[in-house]
């Protein structure tokens, strides 16, 4: 069965692009309001790229996609993305 | 001062003619999926074709088992690098499927149980090119690989051979599915190396 790591994998990737650890950033799910920080939300890593799914509705939160010399990434399914100031 | 050369020699032995560029061979068959494994009931599984017409064509497990299936040994070819070569599957043609499906428009949107979705040009899923697969092996499509049906499109990179099928939606532009929209090529041929815009 396909199985998922914890948003604490995010570290690296979301490092490049962020000032601060996301892993302790906070987001609202666009679908069904959950808010969480990035650490606890499911990430599928066996992919084309990484999928980050809501801990509670399993919606998509987020999509990081390295396409060799570029990072892209999809915000789609965070809503207030919340960083300490 | 005389000039050496050992001329063309033609393709290094080493070389394997049947894999794309960048590619490597693997005798697995690994997993990938942007999200969990869908449990699905063939009692629920229904597969449609939606066009721009309103007249849509559908399929329950049954009427679709009942359609003539054909047997396909292919090489597949995934955009994270592996091939696998000569793999066997079992399935219906979307030439069958589209045998009495009427539209004007030239794609297509590919779309899952679980919300994948993954965009093709309707040229290059018909004249044999593309199945929807129940079979693998010889055996019923396991869930992990896409089952109870998957598509099989494999002249394309294989996030193009979506898993857990449930509808064709046609459209008038090349909208982009999951994959996409963020970065992975539109068309996804293997042999072009076409991974990324």
């Amino acid at each position: 069965m396909t199985s998922h790591l914890d948003g604490n994998a995010l570290a690296g990737p979301l490092s490049e692009l962020f000032r601060d650890d996301m892993t302790i950033a906070t987001g609202r799910c666009a679908h069904c309001g959950d808010v969480s920080v990035l650490a606890q939300a499911l990430v599928y890593d066996a992919a084309p790229g990484w999928a980050v799914r809501c801990r509670a509705c399993g919606e998509v939160l987020m999509v990081i996609v390295r396409t060799g010399e570029r990072m892209m990434v999809d915000l789609r399914g965070v809503t207030a993305l919340e960083v300490p100031a | 001062m005389a000039v050496i050369s050992r001329g063309f020699t033609g393709r290094p032995r080493e070389s394997q003619p049947d894999l794309p560029p960048g590619q490597y061979l693997t005798k697995d068959f690994p997993v990938l999926s942007a999200g969990p494994t869908p449990a699905i009931d063939t009692a629920d599984w229904s597969f449609v074709i939606k066009t721009e017409t309103g007249k849509d064509a559908s399929w329950n497990w049954e009427e679709f088992n009942a359609l003539p299936k054909e047997d396909v040994t292919t090489d597949i070819h995934c955009v994270t690098r592996w091939s696998k070569l000569g793999t066997q599957w079992r399935g219906v043609s979307l030439d069958t499927l589209f045998e009495n499906v009427e539209s004007s428009y030239d794609y297509v949107m590919v779309h899952s149980y679980g919300g994948y979705t993954t965009n093709l040009p309707l040229d290059e899923i018909l004249d044999g090119q593309a199945w929807i697969a129940t079979e693998f092996e010889g055996e019923p499509l396991t869930p992990d690989h896409g089952g109870p049906a998957r598509m099989l499109v494999p002249h394309l990179y294989f996030w193009k051979s979506a898993k857990w099928v449930r509808g064709i939606t046609m459209q008038r532009d090349d909208n982009p599915g999951f994959w996409e929209q963020n970065g992975y090529h539109t068309n996804g041929d293997p042999w072009r190396e076409e991974r990324y815009w």
